[in-house]
């Protein structure tokens, strides 16, 4: 079993590069029962939104 | 037509320029390089009007260049002051998990991520940006910049790669920690806090 401290480098990873099968099973193994990494995982997730959404990034045009 | 800054740039270019100030702005945090790279956009702009084929947006166009200039500086930054290599570090690697993790293989959560009420809503809140940007800003320079060209400026781990000379893993262990350490900001800062009368 992955920890919480592997799985949060592998959920920041996958923002960043395609993770392995095998990465990714073990992944969701540990998703599947821990509530603080799932949490996590949709933070990262809704970090990435928002930069995307800065509002100096907005085009007016 | 003349290229030197002091003649007046075409009405059509000159309207861009604030936006494209708040674009350097926010990738380089810094506003006397982004008022250069902004200058730098433009007069790249005078000298190859031929270059806007209209293929684009000139706005499109305009911010293709300004990546470039901005890309260019922040590799500059980086020769005059590099990021501290994180790999293989192992000493350094335990220290920083020992900051977020506990038990006896740093296994566990210190302070574990707790559901953020709403998140989407947030970013239709100025407050929210305002703790956005204080928790970027409160990143170490470097780390910041890269940040900037992953989430903002879109580009790949591998592009960053190549153009700050940085090897991958480097590269993913600086976006982890930008990410933790923003997260955590963010929490503190905002979604930990009661909304006070926005």
């Amino acid at each position: 079993m992955l920890s919480c401290r592997e799985v949060s480098e592998l959920v920041s990873q996958s923002l960043d590069r395609r993770l392995g099968l095998v990465e990714r099973w073990r992944l969701h193994m540990h998703l599947r029962v821990c509530d603080a990494c799932r949490n996590f995982r949709r933070q990262m997730a809704f970090l990435r939104k928002a930069a995307r959404n800065h509002p100096a990034l907005k085009r007016k045009d | 037509m003349d290229p030197l800054p002091a003649s007046p740039l075409p009405n059509e270019l000159e309207a861009h320029r604030a936006y494209l100030y708040r674009y350097a702005l926010l990738q380089l945090r810094d506003a006397d390089g982004a008022e250069d790279v902004v200058q730098e956009t433009l007069l790249s702009a005078i000298q190859s009007k031929s270059g806007f084929a209209g293929r684009s947006s000139l706005k499109t166009w305009l911010t293709g260049i300004l990546k470039h200039k901005i890309t260019d500086l922040v590799r500059r930054r980086f020769r005059e002051a590099p990021p501290p290599a994180y790999d293989g570090d192992e000493d350094e690697a335990r220290e920083y998990a020992e900051q977020h993790f506990e038990g006896s293989r740093r296994s566990h959560w210190l302070n574990a991520p707790r559901a953020w009420e709403d998140p989407e809503q947030a970013l239709a809140q100025k407050r929210f940006w305002t703790a956005f940007e204080a928790c970027v800003g409160r990143l170490p320079e470097q780390t910041a910049r890269v940040f900037s060209m992953r989430e903002f400026m879109g580009l790949s781990t591998d592009e960053i790669c190549k153009e700050l000379g940085i090897s991958a893993t480097n590269c993913w262990v600086v976006l982890y920690r930008a990410r933790m350490a923003l997260r955590e900001c963010l929490e503190l800062n905002f979604f930990g806090q009661p909304a006070a009368g926005d």
